[in-house]
């Protein structure tokens, strides 16, 4: 049974130009023990989808699901005090800005220790245990004098790491990274990385890895969901997506990768995803699809099935032909007129 | 922190020079004769005149006086009042405790509801209580002293009865001067009903001297909170589960209360300008009122030697805010 199971997931953020969808009927299941990764360029609704489950977005965010259930309980029906018994504590955050994610008028210790007494009831001598076991966990080094710094006083890697310890300080079955190196150094995003990884590996929780590197898909994920303007475009087990990817997106960002990469960001493809403003009526790709129809344009392609990778298109790829295109005449040339 | 204080304490050496420069020159710059103001309307005789006006010094040319009043101060000699002939530095600290104890009860009046105000309407941002706050805030910090201490004494005082109108006891009770301030040393009396005395004529002025800080720490409190609810660290408050009371209380608050004590320390230099205004209208013996009154007697050395020891004592408090800054913002302590 998946630890984490989200069907249908949409959210609306109320604007002062109106309604606006950030993620549009999405749809992810988690196993025990597994690393999901999310990849997809900055704006398709990555963040907000996982914010959403944690019940962290704010007001003007509506949120409707089919289903939205984590460890057996229904995150949709919940109440807020349910809710944040189970945050912090089975289902645990991280996010993209250490330095800005840790409360700089308390120490690391403190705020470590907050979680292990608000969720387990640990008394101060076990807190404090607990809090220096968590820090030689995650590679800070001399532990213990630690904890009486303050975050300004340490680099972003090392404030990531104590963003780390204190979301598994309470042993969590899932934990959510969202692009957890994206903001530090490239040489210490991979310590980071293959911390998290080792983690996983020792506590088997389940990892949702939000991020931008397919380099790092590659090495450490299970499966992939490839998002677009908040839309689910593509799923498929690693190993899978990238000898055979079925959306043209997924192509675009694996062909754009280059095969020794410099950079191991997510490659650029001409255009951007589209905002509140200039969302397209058919397929939500479709300015920037190089196998892009009128079809395209007029209709929303529907989720294709799991022999196709889920894909969210009308021609998805098969070993890199599309399936059913009309052929090379048909295709518009959008990104000229665009 | 120790050069920070020594830094802080090298930059009151130009503005102690200012203000005494400024101090010795306003008072002079205003029309009126001391001396012919202390002879009264019996008039004085023109020997007598000159004989008076030399024993104060005020014959000699304006720069030899200004010399010699700084020469003096220098020497920690605050000068002596030519009207009561007590020295300035006594004269003051008599008073100034009346001052102080009304000045604490304005400040913790305004902090009191002032913070708490903010954070609700931070945290019910848009709410009618939000809206309701910051109009009477700003209602609040516009309002003329004069004109809402006596609204204040009008309903109060006049129509319902329920305070007094000046002084700082009512004159009942009579009992030695321990600490200076009225409510402590009514209860160490004990005698039955000062404590109530002492409070009830500290109402009305605590109010009237505490309605612009209050106004000014509400809507302060109010915008660094909202400020900081948007951060990224409430936002990790929150995804640890939290109690939103714990993540306003614990977490936010906290570093809204940072720019909020600056605006405290600022508030104390607005605070002596509003004592003045309100121990004249409450009849309340501290050295604001001294101060008008010694302005009217044209007292040259009370005036400045009095505003000396304003500025002095706004300075200390400042550093001490400064200070304070630094154990509530652990940044600013280390990098000092
Ligand atoms: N609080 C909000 N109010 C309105 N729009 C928002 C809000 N938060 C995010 N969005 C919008 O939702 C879209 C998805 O954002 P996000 O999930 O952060 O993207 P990413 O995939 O880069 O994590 C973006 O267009 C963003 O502007
Ligand atoms: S539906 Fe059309 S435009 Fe959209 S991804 Fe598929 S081929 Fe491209
Ligand atoms: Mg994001």
């Amino acid at each position: 049974m998946p630890i984490l199971e989200i069907s249908n997931l949409s959210v609306d953020f109320r604007t002062v130009g109106g309604q606006f969808r950030a993620v549009d009927g999405v749809s992810m299941a988690v196993e025990p023990g597994e690393i999901v990764s999310i990849v997809g360029e900055s704006g398709s609704g990555k963040s907000v989808s996982m914010l959403a489950l944690m019940g962290l977005l704010p007001w003007t965010a509506t949120i409707t699901a089919d289903r939205m259930m984590f460890d057996g309980r229904d995150l949709l029906t919940i109440s807020p005090r349910e809710r944040r018994r189970i945050i912090g504590n089975d289902l645990a955050m991280i996010f993209q800005e250490p330095m800005s994610s840790l409360n700089p008028c308390y120490t690391v210790g403190w705020q470590i220790g907050e979680v292990l007494k608000v969720h387990l009831g640990l008394n101060k001598r076990a807190r404090r245990d607990r809090t220096v076991e968590l820090l030689e966990l995650v590679g800070i080094p001399s532990a213990a004098e630690r904890l009486d710094t303050f975050p300004h006083q340490m680099s972003g890697g090392m404030n990531q790491r104590v963003m780390i310890a204190m979301a598994i300080a309470c042993n969590p079955k899932l934990l959510i990274a969202d692009e957890p190196t994206t903001a530090l150094d490239v040489t210490i995003q991979a310590q980071i990385l293959d911390l998290l990884a080792k983690l996983q590996r020792e506590t088997g929780m389940a990892l949702v890895l939000i991020t931008h590197d397919m380099g790092v898909v590659a090495e450490t994920a299970n499966r992939v969901s490839v998002q677009y303007a908040g839309q689910k475009v593509e799923e498929q087990p690693v190993s899978e997506l990238f000898a055979d990817p079925h959306h043209p997106y997924t192509a675009a960002l694996l062909s754009a990768l280059p095969e020794r990469a410099t950079t191991r960001r997510l490659p650029s493809i001409a255009g951007v995803v589209p905002g509140q403003y200039d969302r397209p009526a058919g397929c939500l790709f479709s300015p920037r699809c190089s196998f892009v129809t009128e079809r395209c344009v007029d209709k929303a392609p529907v989720t294709q099935g799991e022999a196709a990778g889920y894909a969210l298109c009308h021609y998805p790829l098969s070993h890199g032909k599309p399936v059913g295109h009309p052929g090379p005449a048909a295709i518009l040339d959008r990104r000229l007129s665009a | 922190m120790f050069g920070f204080i020594l830094r802080r304490l090298g930059l009151l050496i130009p503005t102690f020079i200012g203000v005494s420069l400024v101090a010795f020159f306003f008072i002079r710059l205003l029309p009126g004769d001391p001396v012919l103001l202390l002879a009264g309307e019996r008039g004085i005789s023109p020997e007598r005149y000159a004989e008076l006006m030399h024993r104060f010094g005020f014959d000699l040319p304006l720069w030899k006086q200004f010399i010699y009043y700084f020469g003096d101060l220098m020497h920690g000699d605050f000068g002596t009042s030519i009207s009561t002939k007590k020295p300035i530095f006594t004269e003051f600290f008599t008073l100034f405790p009346a001052t102080l104890e009304l000045s604490i009860c304005a400040v913790i009046f305004a902090v009191v509801l002032g913070v708490p105000a903010g954070v609700i309407a931070a945290v019910k941002r848009n709410s009618w209580f939000d809206h309701t706050a910051m109009a009477t805030a700003l209602v609040g910090y516009s309002m003329p002293i004069f004109w809402w201490a006596l609204l204040l004494i009008i309903v109060f005082s006049g129509t319902l009865g329920w305070t007094p109108v000046s002084g700082r006891i009512s004159l009942m009770f009579f009992f030695p001067k321990v600490t200076g301030f009225m409510l402590i040393d009514s209860l160490l009396s004990g005698k039955a009903g000062a404590f109530q005395s002492a409070a009830s004529h500290l109402i009305l002025p605590t109010i009237v001297l505490g309605t612009i800080p209050l106004a000014v720490i509400a809507r302060q409190t109010r915008s660094a909170m909202l400020e900081v609810l948007g951060e990224d660290y409430i936002r990790t408050a929150r995804a640890k589960g939290l109690s939103p009371f714990r993540v306003v209380a614990v977490h936010a608050l906290r570093n809204a209360l940072i720019p909020v004590i600056t605006t405290i320390g600022l508030q104390i230099g607005v605070l002596m300008a509003g004592a003045i205004l309100t121990e004249t209208i409450f009849s309340w013996p501290g050295v604001g009122k001294w101060m008008v009154d010694s302005i009217f007697r044209r007292d040259y050395p009370a005036v400045q030697g009095g505003l000396v020891l304003i500025a002095l004592i706004v300075m200390g408090v400042n550093l001490v805010v400064d200070m304070l800054y630094g154990l509530v913002n652990p940044k600013i302590r280390h990098q000092r």
